[in-house]
């Protein structure tokens, strides 16, 4: 039998903003990258060290997956179902131009998207399915079909799915929980609803 | 039970241009393996598994424009190629392409020989592919890591059974670039002598290049005898992101799911297709979590020594000489493996070997502290 699924959060980090459906929790003009991290670590009073040594994107997956855990917390077996566009472009163009003097193995290991995965899983402690899938635009067909399969196989109990993009100091992120409770129907219509809400202008190239 | 079946198949490798030829290598036991001249004088040689441009430009002149595609691409065209010309009545409207490369075309970073810079971009090395055999859906592309080649597959099957489509394609494919050269040396990851998965002596990796590609299918063929994949689960270690867990925790889970989607007893697996990479920890990470799963008297090898560890593609590849030993009953020395060194017993394979085969467990782990096991049936009409 199939199940209804259900938008249980979301979380969308874009432009200077932080929010859910609920709250917006850093809205600011800054335009350094690192510096706006930092911004967001700390309004969200964040206590993990390790933060400060992760690449952009992994900062970003651990400040949305914050803003979500803390509202509904996450069972161990929460899968992951990441995607983008740029994979770890920024993290690789850094690797390379240290490769001329220097080739540093702590940014080596965040040329991979999938990184991020592995940081939230130490994170939130989850020990689950995960998946990084990149296109070029945001694919709310395979997040929905592919959560949904975990989630009817019973592969996992819910999804932390969605799209974690970063790119020439741009930032777009938009990641939800689903379950089969909820109220917000888990559909594709309904994810690019919200994905698109205040995307007039998405970061990925044009 | 959604079963994925594997129908037909291509390496495109330093041991030959089809899985014919890289079978025939393997049972001769000939590595790929070859010491590479530092492109820098003042830089070690390092030992790899390196498909020479020339032959790859051979091969693809026959069907495409030389200049118009990247290295990497031309292997997976000529991967993907060998497969459909087999396969022609293949319906493209209805039938997915699903790429898996950790990289892709990531030796265009330093200079972009002339091609577009958004030849970079992952979904842009897949768009390449597909539009050169007029696939009708967008490319499917994952990157996550040395599991990659092997979750590709999984995605066929988990996607199948909610699209309802009947066949697919799967590429896995990987480059030996400076970069990965590179990175893996910071991390004092290379051995600069063919690796010796789970051996004593093992002192790191070699990095290898291959394209590997798949054509799987929800029906099952009528032939003698078929391989199909039963059962597959991917469990984060949640422990650490560059090294494995200690208690090779992510990877016993995996196994544990997996056989359990199977519907088997784990005393039911024939033989193991490790990662073995060759490194200190991977491969004790490996036997740890064998044995805690209960294989530790199952035969087990790792191909590692044979091509290098060919990253994104290496856990299809492996998947596709899994599928061939099946089929043909037998299995293959542990490539240049010595005198055991992890902590646990382990029965690694020593020498080839005629054995029935019906379950066979692939295994793969990566950064990130993801894991992969995967169940193969062999089913006889």
């Amino acid at each position: 039998m199939q199940k209804e699924l259900y938008i249980k959060h979301w979380v969308k980090i874009k432009a200077g903003k932080i929010f859910d459906v609920e709250e917006t929790f850093l809205a600011t003009e800054e335009k350094d990258l690192n510096t706006f991290l930092k911004l967001g670590y700390q309004r969200l009073q964040i206590s993990y060290p390790k933060f400060h040594k992760m690449d952009g994107l992994s900062k970003l997956g651990i400040l949305a997956s914050e803003i979500i855990s803390r509202k509904h917390s996450f069972s161990k077996e929460t899968a992951l179902i990441f995607s983008n566009a740029a994979s770890c472009l920024e993290t690789d163009e850094e690797f390379q131009n240290s490769m001329q003097n220097f080739p540093s193995p702590a940014t080596f290991v965040y040329t991979l998207p999938n990184i991020v995965l592995g940081e939230l899983s130490i994170r939130h402690g989850l020990q689950s399915e995960n998946s990084f899938f990149v296109s070029p635009q945001f694919d709310a067909a395979l997040l929905v079909d592919y959560s949904t399969n975990l989630i009817n196989t019973k592969m996992a109990p819910q999804v932390l799915c969605g799209w974690i993009d970063l790119q020439s100091g741009e930032y777009d992120v938009f990641l939800c929980l689903i379950s089969s409770e909820g109220k917000t129907q888990f559909s594709e219509e309904m994810l690019r609803k919200i994905y698109y809400a205040e995307n007039d202008r998405p970061t990925h190239r044009t | 039970m959604e079963k994925l079946y594997l129908l037909d198949d291509a390496i495109i490798s330093p041991l030959g241009f089809s899985t014919e030829e890289n079978m025939h290598q393997l049972r001769m036991g000939n590595s790929g393996l070859s010491i590479q001249k530092p492109k820098k004088p003042e830089a070690k040689p390092i030992c790899a598994g390196i498909i020479e441009d020339a032959k790859i430009d051979r091969e693809f002149a026959k069907i495409g424009k030389l200049e118009e595609f990247t290295k990497l691409e031309k292997m997976a065209i000529l991967a993907i190629h060998s497969v459909l010309k087999r396969n022609r009545s293949l319906d493209f409207s209805n039938t997915p392409l699903i790429i898996a490369t950790t990289k892709g075309n990531i030796d265009l970073l330093q200079t972009s020989k002339g091609f577009d810079k958004n030849r970079i971009y992952l979904s842009e090395f897949s768009r390449q592919i597909s539009n050169f055999f007029g696939f009708k859906q967008p490319p499917i592309t994952i990157s996550n890591a040395c599991i990659s080649g092997g979750l590709a597959l999984v995605a066929a099957k988990r996607l199948a059974a909610v699209r309802k489509f009947e066949n697919a394609i799967v590429l896995g494919a990987d480059l030996v670039s400076d970069f990965v050269v590179s990175g893996f040396n910071s991390f004092q990851a290379l051995s600069s002598e063919p690796s010796k998965p789970f051996s004593k002596a093992r002192e790191g990796i070699n990095l290898g290049e291959a394209a590997a590609a798949m054509l799987v299918s929800t029906k099952k063929p009528k032939r003698k005898s078929s391989v199909s994949l039963i059962g597959e689960a991917s469990v984060n270690d949640a422990n650490h992101i560059s090294g494995p867990s200690r208690t090779g925790e992510g990877l016993f889970r995996s196994m544990q799911k997996s056989i359990k989607m199977a519907g088997i007893s784990s005393k039911k697996i024939d033989f193991i297709s490790a990662h073995g990479t060759g490194t200190k920890y991977n491969d004790e990470m490996e036997a740890i979590a064998f044995n805690r799963a209960g294989l530790e008297q199952v035969p087990v090898n790792s191909i590692k020594a044979f091509y290098g560890h060919t990253l994104g593609a290496s856990a299809l590849l492996e998947s596709i000489l899994n599928k061939h030993n099946m089929l043909n009953n037998e299995v293959f020395a542990s490539a240049n493996f010595e005198e055991l060194g992890v902590s646990k017993p382990l029965n690694i394979i020593t020498e080839n070997t005629d054995i029935e085969l019906k379950y066979a467990l692939k295994t793969a782990s990566g950064f990130g502290g993801c894991n992969l096991a995967m169940v193969f049936q062999k089913e006889e009409l």
